[in-house]
């Protein structure tokens, strides 16, 4: 094949050049232009996460059908961050790397946060499904956005609906001890008891604070210590492997405080803690954000999830898919306003959301100047026959709370 | 002493002997083939969810469960011995440790393919229960343990004090050519060793079982927690392993008391690095 040097003049090459620089820029253009929106939803699919990463992700998989009916179109890419914040960051290159144009995830704080730094890098929006360390919030980040309570919003939250249980149930406790884990959301809530809880006007004393470690095959020695200490009520931050280790030595150790709380913890309503506790899970409470019953969006991804998920309950998992979600509603919703799903045009939407009907209860869903939703309020759900059930607010409760919790003997 | 400190120190004694137990194998195959079996937490591991699986399908409780787990568990290490670990036998220690690092690998993927990641709890009918003494509390399933525990320790102390092959496996750790010389079949011996170790392993995984939830996680802290136990202990010391394991079992449930639970581990590896600088054979140390 032969090449007509004559016939390359300069304005043929400034062309080409530019024909090829549209055509190089093109998939940017398309991709910006898309009718469904790219979210990639990142969970801790496996490791230690596994659990909860895995009914969130129950929460992405009904999703889409479940938006399509409400007038969104997204394409969702699930990805494992294997519990581990480098896979994480590692995975979120990758996903936007291949067109990926929001991100969404990923329950676990350090996770969350190693995907924040991707996302400011490469301008991709992030909005955080669950992640409770309030540095998400803090640090400056331009293209993150929360709709989940900061552990300090927690803890508030928490602090005050368990002096709404005091007031409704008529109990007087006179002490309490606090069980957290070591890890980064136990040290995110103990952060915030320590700040709010001396000035949160809670009629009884908090005796000592207690870190373990989640990874601990029982929890003997922390009960023990707890049984020595004797406080009214047991106020706890745990996973369901360890909520499941704490009862258990519980019971064996006879130890019977008036209650056992979470102010806003996973755990205590999970399966798996039902499963291996039976009626010892009962009559737990955990004071904590919760699907709104009577929003026409719970009840649409309530019967969507019933369908597509007949082997797990919407009652024990509606926090976790609750959640996630309403963080792809809120994407879909903003991409929607933006018309177009560049960066920092979605992310401005994203800015701009008010959306009023949601899944989880609260006011219309709206972000501050630092991205945070700083108005999620909590409910009290206490266990009864093995469910979640709300207790208060009164307004959406479908039973009132039960303490002193009944004895442990009769139970087993 | 308080009777709650008293009640912390039972409770590490109890937990402490099934450690020991589970060490026991650690030190048998290390004390005869000086093999270091790094996927030794990853085989308690399968032994929890061995038992987990008779009591969810066959509702047999893990006391009994222990015989054929033990038995199945010596088939498992004579067979793995004989066709994976022999060729490695005098060779290279980082050769032996990256064929096990990697047998440890596949294991725990292989579990977490088949169960997932979640606990998975035994729920015995007495797994709540509790016996009184005083002012004490004490479990009764770790009670169990400890007794099952101390049962497969001394049965394997019986083994090699008295009967022919134990004694010739003792022979094969005190002198190998000379073991070679009168004529005992030594690769028989190591894989009748090996497998001696795995049922120890597999006893201990079925009694831990009924202590702690099976998940996949709990292999490498198993691991770990077996090195460091025969460290102090005595490698190849049998005695050692046990006292190692009731050590470590006491300090960190006395750490995890007056200090804070969450850093107890930090006191066993303490534990560990001053044996290592005082007595570095370990406190029992001496060969098998």
């Amino acid at each position: 094949m032969s090449f007509d040097h004559r016939k390359l003049s300069r304005r043929s090459v400034l062309a080409g050049t530019a024909a090829g620089a549209v055509l190089l820029g093109a998939p940017a253009i398309v991709r910006a232009q898309t009718k469904a929106l790219k979210i990639a939803v990142l969970l801790p699919q496996s490791g230690y996460l596994a659990q909860a990463g895995q009914s969130c992700h129950r929460g992405a998989l009904v999703a889409p059908s479940v938006l399509s009916d409400f007038g969104h179109q997204v394409e969702l890419i699930h990805i494992d961050m294997e519990s581990n914040p480098d896979v994480a960051r590692t995975q979120t290159e990758r996903a936007i790397n291949e067109g990926a144009q929001c991100i969404v995830g990923a329950f676990d704080s350090a996770g969350t946060l190693a995907i924040a730094q991707v996302c400011e890098q490469r301008q991709v929006p992030l909005i955080v499904n669950i992640g409770a360390a309030p540095q998400l919030t803090e640090q400056g980040y331009k293209f993150l956005v929360r709709n989940f309570p900061t552990g300090g919003m927690l803890v508030k939250n928490g602090l005050h609906q368990i002096q709404a249980l005091i007031d409704a149930t008529k109990i007087a406790p006179k002490t309490a001890v606090f069980l957290h884990a070591n890890d980064n959301f136990g040290m995110a809530q103990r952060k915030g008891m320590d700040a709010l809880f001396p000035t949160a006007g809670l009629p009884f004393k908090l005796l000592e604070s207690i870190a373990y470690d989640p990874k601990a095959q029982d929890l003997s020695v922390e009960v023990t210590k707890i049984r020595g200490l004797n406080p009214d009520l047991l106020l706890v931050v745990t996973r369901a492997a360890d909520a499941i280790k704490l009862v258990r030595d519980t019971v064996r150790q006879k130890f019977q405080p008036m209650g056992i709380i979470s102010p806003g913890a996973p755990g205590l309503y999970d399966e798996e803690f039902y499963k291996a506790l039976g009626p010892l899970a009962d009559y737990h409470i955990d004071a904590l954000p919760w699907a709104n019953p009577k929003s026409k969006v719970t009840q649409a991804l309530e019967a969507a999830f019933k369908k597509q998920q007949p082997n797990y309950r919407f009652a024990v998992e509606c926090f976790n898919v609750g959640f996630t979600f309403d963080a792809l509603l809120i994407a879909a919703d903003a991409f929607k306003r933006a018309g177009t799903a560049t960066g920092p045009e979605l992310m401005k939407a994203l800015m701009a959301t008010n959306l009023v009907d949601h899944t989880m209860i609260g006011p219309p869903i709206k972000f501050d100047a630092k991205g945070q939703n700083v108005d999620i309020p909590s409910g009290c759900v206490q266990n009864r026959a093995q469910t979640p059930t709300v207790v208060l607010p009164a307004e959406v409760a479908t039973m009132t709370p039960v303490l002193p919790m009944p004895p442990w003997q009769g139970r087993t | 002493m308080t009777a709650i400190t008293l009640n912390v120190i039972v409770q590490g004694v109890l937990t402490g002997l099934v450690y020991g137990l589970m060490a026991l194998g650690l030190s048998v195959i290390f004390g005869v083939m000086r093999v270091v079996n790094f996927a030794h937490g990853e085989f308690t591991v399968i032994a929890m969810y061995a038992a987990f699986i008779l009591f969810e399908v066959l509702h047999i409780d893990p006391l009994i469960a222990l015989l054929p787990i033990a038995a199945v568990f010596f088939g498992i290490g004579y067979l793995l011995q004989r066709t994976l670990i022999t060729p490695f036998i005098g060779r290279a220690e980082h050769e032996q440790f990256i064929l096990l690092v990697g047998l440890a690998t596949v294991i725990v993927n292989g579990i977490l393919l088949i169960f997932g990641p979640d606990a998975r709890p035994i729920n015995l009918p007495y797994s709540f229960d509790s016996y009184t003494v005083g002012s004490l509390f004490i479990d009764k399933v770790r009670v169990l343990a400890a007794i099952a525990a101390l049962a497969v320790a001394a049965a394997l102390f019986l083994f090699f004090r008295y009967t022919r092959t134990g004694t010739a496996i003792r022979a094969c750790a005190d002198n190998l050519t000379g073991a070679g010389v009168v004529g005992l079949n030594v690769k028989q011996l190591y894989a009748v060793t090996f497998g001696l170790g795995l049922a120890c392993v597999g006893a201990a995984g079925t009694l831990m079982a009924t202590i702690a939830d099976a998940s996949p996680g709990l292999a490498q802290a198993y691991t770990l927690l077996a090195f460091t136990i025969v460290i102090v202990g005595g490698l190849g010391s049998m005695v050692g392993a046990l006292v190692g394991g009731i050590l470590i079992g006491v300090s960190e449930a006395l750490a995890g008391f007056y200090i804070q639970p969450s850093m107890k581990s930090m006191f066993s590896f303490a534990l560990l690095i001053i044996v290592l600088v005082l007595r570095p054979q370990g406190l029992l140390g001496r060969r098998l």
